[in-house]
């Protein structure tokens, strides 16, 4: 006598996201301020130094790397989220409706849909500032935002599990900058890996930020990318298949 | 026979090594109004997450509008409304939204939930707060919007954890006459209440809770006649005429009058009759009085004849 899942009752609940990041804007920091600001610190501070003076050069290779990077940060947010929202008694009463398990955690994942769209085009668009072109075709520059959103959605799970697991938001936060720090700088998004010692190379080669990154890459400045794609939209399945399941076994737990 | 809306059966739920549940049995019929009655700590809220499926007990058994909590827990919440102690609405939403996004969950088309949204607000006098955020709303109206919140699906069985604590008495008196008229309506109402008078008031039938255990289950009629009915307190206007004011009220019905050391005295009698001998009697005597009350024994009261001991407040296990 399971309720089915219902995309219709997670999509109220989406709205019910977009409503509250209406009432606390502050909410999209780290996907309006956060990019641009490392756009600028990595590509002013760094740029000259990695790529012997050429900041166009590295703003070309930096750009997609961020997205990654950038990605990965503003997942913390819907598991921090998420563990303070679930103490509420509002939670209490979407558990005693006869709605599917899941619902209240897909429409958070939904919601968060809007946020990385925003990532995506005010990373872009703040790089068509600085001086970054895609050479590729407006096609390709839409297939690497699409393929860098979905991934972003599915390592949203991995932040809500984290935060189903652990006791409060400010955990959250440090268990996830533990994971995303190496993940995102042992990756080949801010330097080339070849320049890394072999044992690093082997790590940054299998990190799924790495596929990403070369997928994007691939996509708005050309290069062979059908591998890196498959490796990214794998990366995507299997995070959406250990991970839901996790968070959601975490959600039905917590009471 | 009258079918039972809400039956449990040896109902157990431990938190570590806090049992909140030892071995509960509660029951109500269709239509009717069981007021679950007991201190913070005696396991009422745990009985009531149990019943609303959002807790699962270690043992024991529940059906709910005929329907298992552990088996068809789905069944189950189609057929509850679920008021909580806390009120259980989205702060950052204002009173329409958080109620049309409840009837949207419960399937109803935009229109229909906007409906019931606009009727609600109108029955509980939030019509004007309608378009403002939650979070401004005052404590009271916050729980008029959580009991709106809980109506929006017309359940069949409605759990309200609580519905006045904190509330001023006038507006109990409004959520009493919510009560009422939700029972005339044809639901069943299950509440948890600190006040014997709250019980007396609107429950068809009493359950006293205490520590996890149901200590007496009883029609208010037959629990006051346990606990002895009403209580006449007064205190002395000159505190010096304490001891006359005692030798007054052991004249009276033959009760023992309770001195409760704060300077007033206690002493149960059978009903209001009595009052114009007492009046006389303290006028005979030249007793003036600063406060001359009839009231219903309060929780503590109760407890202490149910149990011989006074009711413990153990917050560790309110928490629970």
């Amino acid at each position: 006598m399971k309720k089915r899942f219902s995309l219709r009752h997670a999509l109220v609940l989406c709205k019910r996201n977009l409503i509250k990041l209406t009432r606390t804007p502050e909410q999209l920091i780290d996907v309006t301020l956060q990019p641009i600001i490392f756009l600028v610190l990595f590509l002013y501070v760094f740029g000259g130094a990695i790529s012997h003076g050429s900041q166009h050069d590295y703003l070309q290779f930096l750009l997609p790397g961020l997205i990654g990077q950038t990605i990965a940060m503003s997942s913390i947010s819907i598991g921090q989220n998420m563990n303070a929202d679930i103490e509420k008694g509002v939670f209490d009463r979407f558990r005693s409706l006869p709605i599917g398990r899941s619902v209240p955690l897909v429409g958070a994942v939904l919601a968060d849909f809007f946020r990385y769209l925003l990532l995506c085009v005010i990373m872009v668009g703040f790089g068509y500032i600085l001086g970054f072109r895609i050479t590729t075709n407006p096609l390709l520059l839409l297939a690497a935002l699409g393929i860098s959103i979905c991934f972003a959605l599915a390592f949203a799970w991995v932040s809500l599990w984290v935060g189903m697991t652990v006791r409060t938001a400010g955990a959250v936060q440090g268990v996830m900058f533990l994971l995303i720090f190496p993940l995102s700088f042992g990756s080949n998004a801010f330097v080339q890996a070849s320049t890394m010692p072999g044992w690093l190379q082997a790590f940054v080669n299998v990190n799924p930020l790495s596929h990403l990154v070369s997928a994007v890459r691939g996509l708005m400045l050309g290069g062979p990318v059908a591998t890196q794609v498959g490796w990214t939209f794998a990366w995507i399945v299997g995070l959406l298949v250990v991970f839901f399941p996790l968070a959601l076994r975490g959600y039905i737990r917590r009471t | 026979m009258t079918e039972l809306a809400i039956e449990a059966l040896g109902l157990t739920k431990s938190f570590g090594d806090t049992k909140a549940l030892d071995g509960v049995d509660l029951a109500a019929r269709q239509g009717s109004v069981l007021a679950v009655l007991g201190p913070n700590g005696a396991g009422k809220t745990t009985a009531v997450r149990i019943l609303a499926t959002l807790l699962r007990p270690d043992a024991g058994a529940a059906t709910v509008n005929g329907f298992d909590v552990r088996r068809q827990p789905d069944k189950v919440r189609e057929s509850i409304g679920l008021t909580g102690q806390f009120a259980s609405v989205d702060e950052d939403l204002t009173g329409v939204q958080n109620l049309v996004m409840i009837g949207q969950l419960l399937d109803l088309p935009k229109r229909a939930a906007r409906q019931r949204a606009d009727e609600l607000l109108a029955w509980f006098d939030l019509t004007e707060a309608a378009n403002k955020v939650a979070k401004n709303y005052s404590g009271g109206m916050r729980r008029r919007l959580d009991l709106a919140a809980s109506l929006v699906g017309r359940p069949q069985v409605i759990f309200l954890d609580e519905p006045t604590t904190g509330l001023d008495p006038a507006k109990r008196e409004d959520m009493w006459d919510v009560v009422r008229s939700l029972v005339s309506d044809g639901s069943t109402v299950l509440l948890t209440t600190q006040y014997l008078e709250e019980a007396d008031a609107l429950a068809d039938e009493i359950t006293v809770m205490d520590h996890g255990r149901v200590i007496a289950h009883d029609t208010p009629h037959g629990l006051k006649r346990v606990v002895g009915g009403q209580r006449l307190t007064v205190r002395p206007a000159d505190p010096a005429r304490h001891d006359d004011l005692l030798e007054v009220l052991r004249g009276i019905g033959g009760q023992v009058p309770e001195d409760d050391g704060r300077g007033t005295v206690t002493v149960r009698v059978d009903g209001d009759e009595v009052l114009p001998d007492v009046v006389a009697r303290l006028r005979a005597a030249r007793i003036g009085v600063d406060e001359f009350s009839l009231h219903l024994p309060s929780l503590d009261e109760v407890f202490f004849t149910l149990t011989g001991t006074r009711s413990r407040d153990d917050s560790q296990e309110a928490l629970v």
